[in-house]
């Protein structure tokens, strides 16, 4: 590897399951230190990229190089230093919280002395050192995300990956493990991550790829892909249900970069929001409900595949 | 086995709850993280000890009443009425001294099949342990090797508990019957390996049922264990000669009533070993195919 602070480079990367092609020829690289993201709506090919990087799905085509190392023939020296928090949580939930991550411990070679003292550390890091002697089954799932995410961390791996971290989690819970995930990254821990949340996306990647049918749309900051594909600001409408489709014709007479019709409200992407409803409003329209609010990765992705993250 | 160094070149001021170290350790190959495959086995049999530490005595009642009830129903009540007849195809023993090591054969099938159906399709269907294993240094291959390890330690700690309650009930006639143990394990085996292979292949455990049903009930009742095999019809013979159980069976009771010869012992071990074998090589591809898509 010509820079030491390429963790992972992907050239070409495809993964095939018969006919279905989920990545679809992908180029990436990750660089120590960075948070990085893969944003898509589910069925994009983001878990499938996850696999292939945590080893566990041998590419059908391309390269893929972690760490310096080939996944297919080096593929237990390499998950020696990754940490992985899957989608499903896979915790063992017959057995406790200390038993989960004595087990885990075990499976790197990790000596029980070690084990011990690091769980103390990362059961505190993720506020669940009361629940340390518990069953695994009956906490709730926020704690059940944390726990894993304090799993993957005990071999203290070189580079984190999260697949979906905080899908299916409640609003608070949700906040709870952005937070600690937020944490790490300011200790300078790598961040490797899936979502189909904008908001979680903004908030975790310095930089991030936008996925969409096994491929890449776009690449960047959150910030630059934002400039790079929206406006400033963005001006939410939403009229009447049985006005929606004859108030979309007018308001594209209002001047903007671009509109959006969606379901259930219309976006115009304009630089002045506040100026932008004037001129509605003086198109003689008066919506239900109106928004000035600025752009967001959703809008990045509304333009980049004309459909909503959520839609999928 | 040594700690890993803490990472190198981690910042001298890193937060006092600081989890993990992003900086690399210098040396990747020399990572303690991955051994031998018998060490990665064994790592992967210790997920298996520490959840059996938590239903362990629950085990143990299985184990020491079913030989309790089997020998004493089977072994002394039934024996009672069959020795009134001086069946000559017993071999000129009590029916209890004939039937307990059949039943210790048969238990090892049991317990074999036990563990290598439902948890091995709990742990790669339902709780998923075994993927969360394999985001690991272990191999689908040491998640194998680590269960047939564990299923193991099951058969012989069955067996000889079974061996001692054998003895209470006065159904050993030969020393030899200690050899007995390791045979039930390697009977246990040939059932284990190549049901772990197909299990883990599973979405739904409906084929265990088959399993049970059409394989080891009839394998429990027809090879030998409650009677001769040569009682049965000339044509139906074969049938029981190739399941692994008659080979266990038949093995165990020779050792049991000291008449075991060389070669035929040999017969029985190695049939056994080869079917054994067969699905450890099995399960290693299963496994793999499972869990690496």
């Amino acid at each position: 590897m010509p820079d030491a602070d390429i963790l992972i480079a992907a050239r070409g990367l495809t993964k095939r399951f018969g006919d279905f092609t989920a990545v679809d020829g992908i180029d990436f690289e990750l660089r120590r230190g960075e948070a990085f993201g893969f944003l898509g709506p589910n069925g994009a090919g983001k878990s499938s990229t996850m696999r292939m990087i945590g080893c566990v799905s041998p590419p059908s085509g391309g390269e893929l190089s972690i760490l310096g190392l080939n996944p297919v023939l080096d593929g237990p020296a390499i998950r020696a230093r990754l940490g992985v928090c899957p989608q499903d949580d896979t915790l063992d939930v017959e057995l406790t919280v200390r038993e989960n991550l004595l087990i885990y411990g075990r499976y790197f070679g990790l000596p029980r002395r070690v084990i011990a003292e690091r769980t103390a550390r990362l059961l505190d890091f993720v506020q669940l050192t009361e629940r340390a002697d518990d069953q695994v089954d009956p906490l709730s799932g926020g704690m059940k995300r944390r726990l894993t995410i304090a799993r993957s961390l005990i071999n203290e791996p070189e580079i984190l990956i999260l697949d979906e971290p905080t899908t299916g989690l409640d609003p608070q819970a949700r906040h709870v493990v952005w937070d600690r995930l937020f944490r790490l990254k300011q200790q300078g821990v790598t961040l490797i991550l899936t979502t189909h949340y904008m908001d979680e996306a903004e908030q975790l990647c310095d930089r991030l790829v936008v996925m969409d049918r096994g491929k890449i749309a776009a690449e960047g900051s959150p910030r630059q892909l934002i400039e790079a594909y929206s406006t400033p600001e963005v001006l939410e409408l939403r009229f009447h249900v049985s006005d929606h489709e004859q108030a979309a014709e007018k308001v594209a007479n209002a001047p903007s970069e671009r509109m959006e019709v969606l379901a259930d409200r219309i976006l115009l992407y304009v630089i002045d929001g506040d100026a932008a409803l004037a001129a509605v409003r003086a198109l003689g329209l008066e919506p239900l409900t109106s928004l000035v609010r600025r752009s967001t990765l959703e809008d990045v992705f509304l333009r980049l595949t004309g459909r909503r993250l959520e839609d999928g | 086995m040594t700690a890993p160094a803490a990472p190198a070149g981690v910042p001298a001021g890193r937060p006092a709850d600081a989890p993990a170290g992003s900086k690399a350790p210098a040396s990747s190959e020399a990572s303690p993280a991955v051994a031998g495959r018998w060490a990665m086995a064994m790592r992967a049999f210790q997920f298996w000890l520490v959840n059996y530490r938590r239903t362990w005595r629950g085990t143990m009642y299985t184990s020491v009443l079913s030989p309790v009830l089997y020998l004493g129903a089977m072994g002394l009540g039934l024996g009672s009425l069959v020795d009134k007849h001086h069946s000559a195809s017993l071999g000129g023993v009590s029916y209890l001294a004939f039937l307990a090591p059949g039943l210790l054969a048969a238990a090892g099938m049991q317990t074999a099949m036990n563990e290598s159906t439902y948890p091995v399709l709990a742990s790669v269907k339902w709780l998923k342990t075994y993927q969360a294993a394999a985001a690991t240094p272990l191999r689908p291959a040491d998640l194998f090797r680590g269960h047939v390890l564990f299923t193991t330690m099951r058969l012989f700690m069955n067996s000889l508990i079974f061996l001692v309650i054998m003895a209470a009930f006065g159904a050993v006639r030969s020393a030899w019957v200690v050899a007995a143990v390791p045979v039930v394990v390697l009977t246990g085996l040939a059932f284990a390996a190549p049901i772990d292979a197909y299990a883990v292949t599973r979405e739904k455990d409906q084929g265990f049922a088959v399993l049970f049903r059409f394989g080891m009930i009839p394998m429990f009742l027809f090879s030998g264990t409650f009677f001769p095999i040569t009682q049965l019809p000339a044509w139906i013979r074969p049938l029981a000669y190739i399941t692994p159980l008659w080979h266990g069976v038949a093995l165990c009771r020779e050792l049991s009533l000291g008449t075991a010869g060389l070669w035929s012992s040999l017969g029985h071990l190695g049939y056994l070993a080869a079917i054994t074998l067969i699905g450890l090589a099995a399960g290693v591809r299963t496994y793999q195919r499972r869990l690496y898509v």
